[in-house]
């Protein structure tokens, strides 16, 4: 496959790796965070890890739309999908994802109505052809995935659909890496930015991370040889002592973004304080559904009372996604908490931190 | 035009199951066994040694690019029988309908069912036939159960696995759950893929020899749970070198495209062998011979560490544990 | 946190077209770009065309990273 053969290549891989190698020699220990979840995966898919030498770890951030999703948004889902003439439309990745007492996975075996989909406009598709059910479509991911959702609001709009509802739990990933370097507890020396929510947002602002919080930060691809590539341009700028954002993923990523798409944003959401999984409640961090399309707002159409989300005890999901802790560091991790018995949303993904822990055994 | 369909009363008893196996069961699967029609079957043999198995089959869509339900509950069973090292004799096959169900549909099943067994060289020599209410299954299960005579040169067993033996793969894997998955409608992808459903006993009968350790079929949880259960069973750890393995282009793509691993896709005509080193090439050369074994590759081997467990040597040249399934695999964007 | 494939441009009609990737099809859209032609490459996430392949500077990474020692 084009573009994607050409960066798996295990002879420039080990090359960079040896590379780095030589870069990383005489540094003390450097943490580096790959924001992106589907980073995650692809570094222990291909094994990145063991190309890399003892000084240099990489940690797992929070973005990836599963692990940060919170249990009461499973719950509402839950309880939506028990609703009499409604379908529960959504990504595959929410299937899992266990709530208080439930997941979409399990109400789905009981009979319950939840459709899945590769993209937000077949949900529109499912509207359009069940006039009779009342079709609500689970709005999450970040940057990459919310200007999909509100084309597919928009879609519904202009064909005057009345039975198609977004259930939003998008989310934003700049207040999140701003969070993370506001804690003092955290030790990370740079960041290996997401790949496709920076083709949307674009490289700018990443500059404040950079910029006033003096930590590196790479956009990068989301192939092995990206992905080694752009810890070396991080290592490059820590020994040189520098801070600025470099971008490795130039046959994509642009300074500004995808204009169009962040115009589709900005149509039909606006930020809001929204809670993450773990980390809690973070100002101006999720997105909401403008009043000119709370027709289309799954929240503001249907009411759903007495819904009682359970607290996490235990689980160290927060810690994990904030880089302070590791899934070892966790009493429940492989023991109560395993892909097939996830307590935290961390589990459930197969690119969250545990479950990935779990899988690859990563080096820690 | 009202089709025609199955009801209760084709599975009461009565005239009309009377009229619907002897019309379409017994005159598409016609052989000296069947058509006694007797409560039991009488069979013979001339061997001492034989396998048995047997295997459900409920899938969906039941009709899918280069197979269906019949096609795959006549293979699938064959398949068992293969790689224990026996010639696949005799079939049982049990068949569950959902009331409702289209008579064509039925009909083309069992075509495909017959036209699988004549390829496979076995007779479905006992059978039975049952209706149940809308609801209460969907569309149509079948079951088949298989007898089949051990090869005399068939010394097959974990027991025999030693470290430095050679991992064999019959050819590119994973183009039967895509294939299935392309056929669901909902993901609206579309492809030329076909699914490999195949009987493999020929295959198996062309290089079956004493060095042959091992024989399984990847079906369900794929390759990767296939070499996983090996591990576990032999105790010696497997090393596999994923440049090696065949996989199809539209495979690979549509794993890529929907996130998921081709190494956990299932395979309906493929065969996983553990053959000592000595002899890995031959085998191999063999296998290439056969129609089925074409794109045979040796994709790794069996290692001296003993912690049950399969290593990748990645395309980008790292290394990972490559870990059992836990659970199906869910079409993601994330 | 999103996957994003690498696919080619092989029809346009209005705000829709058809890609190929390893010979599987889908019909995508493409309202999200300004201009799109046959033959281009677009990244591809949960069916929308999120943005064009640059070709010239997948090659200048290319080359960036057969140069590395």
């Amino acid at each position: 496959m084009k573009y994607i053969d050409e960066f798996r290549d295990n002879k420039i891989a080990r090359s960079i790796s040896r590379a780095i190698f030589k870069e990383a020699v005489g540094l003390p220990h450097i943490n580096l965070m790959e924001v992106c979840g589907t980073h995650t995966m692809s570094i222990g898919r291909f094994g990145i890890k063991d190309m890399l030498p003892e000084n240099i770890s990489l940690i797992s951030g929070p973005g990836c739309p599963v692990c940060v999703t919170p249990k009461a948004y499973i719950d509402k889902a839950v309880a939506l999908s028990r609703l009499h003439g409604t379908i529960v439309v959504t990504f595959g990745d929410m299937m899992k994802v266990p709530g208080s007492y439930s997941s979409l996975e399990k109400e789905k075996s009981k009979g319950g109505l939840v459709n899945l989909v590769y993209s937000a406009l077949d949900a529109v598709d499912i509207a359009e052809k069940n006039s009779d059910k009342k079709i609500i479509f689970l709005g999450i991911g970040f940057e990459t995935t919310s200007p999909t959702v509100a084309t597919s609001v928009i879609y519904a709009k202009k064909k005057r659909l009345k039975n198609f509802f977004i259930y939003a739990g998008h989310k934003l990933i700049i207040p999140a890496m701003k969070a993370l370097v506001e804690d003092i507890e955290v030790n990370i020396h740079g960041f290996l930015c997401p790949a496709h929510v920076s083709t949307i947002i674009g490289t700018m602002p990443y500059n404040l991370i950079a910029k006033r919080y003096g930590r590196p930060c790479v956009i990068a691809g989301f192939e092995p040889l990206d992905i080694l590539q752009g810890i070396l341009m991080l290592i490059e700028q820590i020994r040189s002592k520098k801070s600025k954002v470099g971008n490795q993923y130039k046959r994509v990523v642009k300074k500004y973004g995808n204009k169009k798409a962040l115009e589709l944003i900005k149509e039909v959401f606006s930020p809001k304080d929204s809670e993450w999984r773990g980390i809690g409640i973070l100002p101006q961090s999720g997105l909401a559904l403008n009043k000119r399309y709370n027709m289309f707002d799954a929240e503001a159409s249907f009411r759903l009372p007495g819904i009682k989300t359970r607290p996490d005890t235990g689980c160290i999901c927060g810690s994990v996604l904030k880089g302070i802790k590791t899934p070892v560091d966790c009493k429940l991790f492989s023991k109560r908490c395993t892909p097939q018995t996830p307590v935290g949303s961390c589990m459930v993904s197969s690119e969250g931190t545990c479950a990935a822990y779990y899988k690859y055994r990563m080096k820690t | 035009m009202t089709m025609k369909r199955i009801t209760l009363s084709h599975g009461s008893g009565g005239k009309l199951m009377h009229d619907l196996i002897k019309g379409l069961f017994v005159k598409n699967f016609g052989n000296p066994f069947l058509n006694k029609l007797g409560d039991s079957t009488l069979i013979h043999t001339s061997v001492e040694r034989f396998a048995y198995t047997t295997d459900s089959y409920v899938i969906n869509p039941i009709f899918f690019p280069g197979g269906d339900i019949g096609k795959l509950s006549i293979c699938g069973t064959v398949n068992d029988l293969s790689v224990s090292g026996a010639r696949p004799k005799y079939i049982s096959c049990g068949m569950i309908v959902e009331e409702g169900f289209s008579y064509n549909e039925l009909e083309e099943i069992t075509l495909s069912m017959k036209a699988a067994c004549k390829k496979a060289g076995v007779s479905i020599v006992t059978g039975d036939f049952k209706v149940v209410e809308k609801g209460a299954a969907d569309k149509i299960f079948i079951n088949t159960s298989g007898i089949g005579e051990v090869f005399k040169e068939a010394r097959l067993s974990v027991d025999y696995i030693r470290p430095g033996d050679k991992v064999i793969v019959s050819g590119t894997i994973g183009d039967h759950g895509a294939a299935v998955l392309l056929a669901r409608e909902e993901l609206k992808f579309s492809s030329r893929l076909l699914s490999d459903c195949a009987p493999i006993n020929g295959l198996v009968s062309s290089v079956i020899c004493k060095d042959i350790k091992f024989i399984r079929d990847p079906t369900r949880g794929g390759l990767a749970t296939t070499l996983n259960e090996i591990s576990m069973e032999s105790s010696y750890n497997i090393g596999i070198d994923e440049s090696q393995i065949p996989i199809k282009e539209p495979v690979k793509a549509l794993c890529e495209i929907l996130g998921l691993e081709p190494l956990y896709m299932a395979n309906e005509g493929k065969i996983v062998l553990i053959v000592s080193a000595k002899s890995a090439s031959k085998v191999l050369g063999r296998m290439k011979k056969h129609i089925l074994g074409r794109d045979s590759k040796i994709i790794g081997e069996v290692e001296t560490r003993r912690d049950r467990k399969v290593y990748l040597k990645t395309k980008a040249g790292g290394t990972r544990i490559l870990d059992m399934l836990t659970g199906e695999q869910l079409p993601r964007i994330c | 946190m999103c996957l994003g494939i690498p696919m080619k441009i092989l029809k346009i009609e209005n705000d829709r077209a058809i890609v190929t990737a390893g010979q599987i099809r889908r019909s995508i859209a493409i309202n999200m770009l300004d201009r799109v032609n046959l033959g281009d490459y677009v990244i591809v996430h949960a069916g929308f065309a999120i943005e064009k392949i640059d070709p010239k500077k997948a090659e200048e990474t290319l080359r960036m990273l057969e140069e590395i020692q």
